[in-house]
């Protein structure tokens, strides 16, 4: 066994690096002009990120005059509940094992979650990995395997790769759950929103890692705002915060890449020639909270219709509405902040939640809930 | 307890017997001969009769327990981990460890042990074997005698191979009052070790996850380690040992029953490099993970260095820390002071911590 290793010892998460960093954030506001009243509001589309500033702390310690605004970017959370429901239905055939990701267990459905199916009787696990799934149904001959595929491109790749070895293994029990969606078409969302506030973007690393730079430049060329791609650790969204204001500052608006130690700029082209080799874009796919966004999620091709649970098991994807008062489209969007829902804290906790965005410890308002309940107001 | 039932054999000056087939099966639980022999075989071997007439109950001299304190202490615990055996322990070490320091973060010294098991049948008399001379060996190790038990076979799928209950004696010696509401604001929080070892050894070696960590249980007796705190600090106010739910669980427990704040220190929290590398590939957090020989202790803030000399002075206790201090701020709440200078909320999860997908 090794020493212990305390938080500074993380060189991206030395604490003399990052007050440093905390004080240059703050002289950029100052010359900003930027104050409480009237931040600036940079959004971080990922979940991780929203993990990542709750779990250090970070809206605490920044100056007043930035504000983060809690984004799309948790695919548990936008799942509609329509998709859980049909989740439920296939995993309650007796024929099925249906596998999941650990944080879909809790999200709710209009009756029920994965977890309280479970609980009845279906027999649904968790894994870690859709090669686990595939694994399953290598040993369960007599069984359908489901995977429940979801998440944006940072977990398509690995679904798309599993889906190719299930058809080169000729296994015949293995099926999709496709729920994959894009990262694109929700950023694009998210500006056409009437009263859109947001003033720059943190960018989704992970993501970015399969798909590069050169999609989101869109965003600057067309919206006027700039995009930092960003890594997962304290230091690196502080870093980031400065280069977004930098930009600001400089009057200039540009797609940088923070994560360079882990994002090349090109993407990667394997990751991608799987997803291209598997999937093909959807119409329009509903988000929870968000409405029907047009392609912005995919479904699996035809030439690999035998391992599309959606064709083998007849899902209805019936349309739920939303629960009366739940505020997360607008908390996704980054109009209404957590603690403005009426639901908050009261009707929808991480105990019992309302909205999605209670469920997935990714979630903005679970978030608030867990971390940010000292300065909910200012955060 | 019948006498079929009980680990203790009605024979035990003949010649031990020996199962001869490799697995258990339902007869192993029938109470004939093959029960016979699986009792005598794997627990009897393993635990001994401690020279004693055999009978359906251990029974305990009245006048030893007297002579080390004035009051029983009795707790006990069901193990259901899976896997059965992982780095740094197994079920059997995991279940003597827990019932041992359950009694003595109460402030009992352990006298005395039962070992239920319930058996899926199919599972290997090996490996039962092996079990047995790990809670044998740990027992031993702890200064604790396993002197009852019960076996039970059940039939495959009824359980995940194999279950074990300890429940557990101790003895309170006079004057020893610790309590989970005994808290005051100044008081010091105190940790023996790093956190999340055990959640990490198991969550690794349940081979679910495409990730190799080498990561060992801390699996641990602590009944000399906290008699050595209590020895150097009578005074200690509580102390509570961080198994499911982590820290995060024992620290919310104690800020609500004493109606008092916490404030930690992040930077201050041993984590083992390999725990926080495997905690951030998951998105688990260490404050959550379980652990078996982690031990919580608050004591007056005057007494936290001569509770961190005891502590360090015990091989279980070299990397003890204060990791943070009780406050009248918040009542019920835990706040963490992260290294940024910002704070965060620890509250308690809804359950499990669960993996996210990226």
């Amino acid at each position: 066994m090794t020493a212990p290793l305390t938080a500074g010892a993380n060189p991206f998460q030395d604490r003399e690096t990052g007050r440093r960093l905390i004080a240059r954030i703050g002289e950029k506001l100052d010359r900003l002009g930027a104050t409480e009243r009237k931040p600036v509001r940079l959004m971080e589309i990922c979940g991780g990120h929203t993990h990542t500033i709750f779990r250090h702390g970070l809206s605490g310690v920044l100056p007043a005059g930035l504000e983060f605004l809690h984004g799309p970017g948790c695919p548990v959370c936008v799942l509609p509940m329509g998709r859980i429901d049909d989740c439920v239905a296939i995993a309650e055939d007796p024929r099925v094992i249906f596998t999941t990701f650990g944080d879909a267990m809790r999200v709710p459905g209009s009756k029920k979650s994965l977890m309280q199916a479970k609980a009845d009787g279906a027999d649904i696990r968790m894994v870690y990995s859709p090669l686990d799934a595939l694994e399953l149904a290598r040993r369960n001959p007599d069984r359908e395997v489901v995977f429940f595929g979801l998440g944006f491109e940072t977990t398509m790749p690995s679904t798309a790769l599993t889906v190719l070895k299930a058809e080169r293994e000729g296994i015949a029990n293995f099926s999709l759950f496709c729920n994959h969606i894009t990262i694109i078409p929700t950023i694009r969302a998210v500006l056409d929103t009437p009263g859109m506030m947001v003033d720059g973007f943190i960018g989704p690393g992970h993501v970015s890692m399969v798909i590069g730079l050169k999609p989101y430049r869109f965003i600057a060329s067309q919206y006027d705002r700039p995009l930092v791609v960003t890594g997962f650790e304290p230091l690196d969204v502080l870093q980031s915060v400065w280069m977004l204001l930098d930009q600001i500052d400089r009057g200039v608006v540009e797609i940088q890449n923070q994560y360079a130690r882990v994002v090349p700029e090109e993407g990667n082209p394997q990751a991608n020639a799987a997803i291209d080799a598997v999937f093909e874009t959807r119409p329009f796919f509903e988000w929870r909270g968000l409405g029907s966004i047009d392609e912005s999620g995919v479904a699996i091709r035809e030439r690999f219709a035998r391992f599309d649970a959606e064709r083998r098991f007849a899902v209805r994807s019936p349309a739920v509405a939303e629960p009366d008062s739940c505020q997360c489209g607008g908390v996704l969007t980054g109009t209404v902040k957590p603690w403005q829902c009426p639901l908050f804290g009261g009707a929808c906790t991480p105990e019992s939640p309302v909205g999605a965005l209670m469920v997935s410890s990714e979630g903005a308002c679970a978030a608030y809930h867990q971390y940010g309940g000292l300065r909910k107001g200012a955060a | 307890m019948s006498s079929n039932d009980n680990h203790s054999s009605p024979r035990a000056a003949a010649p031990r017997r020996r199962v001869q087939v490799p697995t258990v099966t339902i007869a192993h639980g029938g109470g004939g001969s093959a029960m016979r022999d699986l009792v005598e075989d794997v627990f009897v071997g393993a635990f001994g009769d401690g020279g004693a007439p055999l009978e359906d109950q251990a029974r305990l001299p009245m006048a030893d327990l007297l002579a080390r304190g004035d009051r029983l202490a009795f707790t006990t615990d069901s193990f259901v981990v899976h896997p059965l055996e992982f780095p740094g322990g197994d079920i059997g070490k995991l279940a003597v460890c827990g019932t041992v320091n359950d009694l003595s973060v109460g402030g009992a010294v352990p006298v005395a042990l039962s070992c239920a098991v319930v058996i899926e049948e199919g599972l290997e008399v090996e490996t039962l074997r092996r079990i047995a001379r790990s809670i044998a060996a740990t027992a031993e190790a702890a200064g604790v005698r396993v002197v009852t038990g019960d076996t039970k076979v059940v039939a495959r799928g009824a359980c995940d191979r194999l279950f074990i209950n300890t429940s557990g004696v101790g003895v309170i010696r006079q004057g020893l009052e610790l309590g989970i509401a005994n808290a005051r604001p100044g008081d010091a929080v105190i940790i023996n070790g790093p956190l999340g070892d055990h959640g990490a050894a198991i969550l690794a070696a349940r081979g679910e996850l495409a990730i190799d960590a080498p990561v060992a249980s801390d699996c641990a007796p602590l009944n000399g380690l906290i008699a050595a705190l209590l020895a150097a600090v009578p005074g200690t106010r509580l102390l509570r040992d961080a198994t499911r739910g982590g820290l995060a669980a024992v620290l919310n427990e104690m800020a609500e029953a004493s109606r008092v704040g916490v404030r930690l220190d992040e930077d201050a929290i041993p984590v083992r490099a390999e725990v926080r590398g495997f905690c951030e590939l998951l998105g688990l957090d260490p404050l959550y993970l379980g652990n078996e020989g982690v031990a919580v202790a608050v004591v007056p803030a005057d007494r936290a260095d001569a509770a961190l000399a005891a502590l360090h002075a015990h091989p279980l206790g070299a990397m003890a820390a204060r990791i943070g201090t009780v406050t009248d701020e918040r009542p019920g709440r835990v706040v963490m002071d992260t290294p940024f200078g910002g704070t965060r909320m620890v509250d308690l999860l809804v359950g499990d911590p669960l993996p996210r997908i990226c």
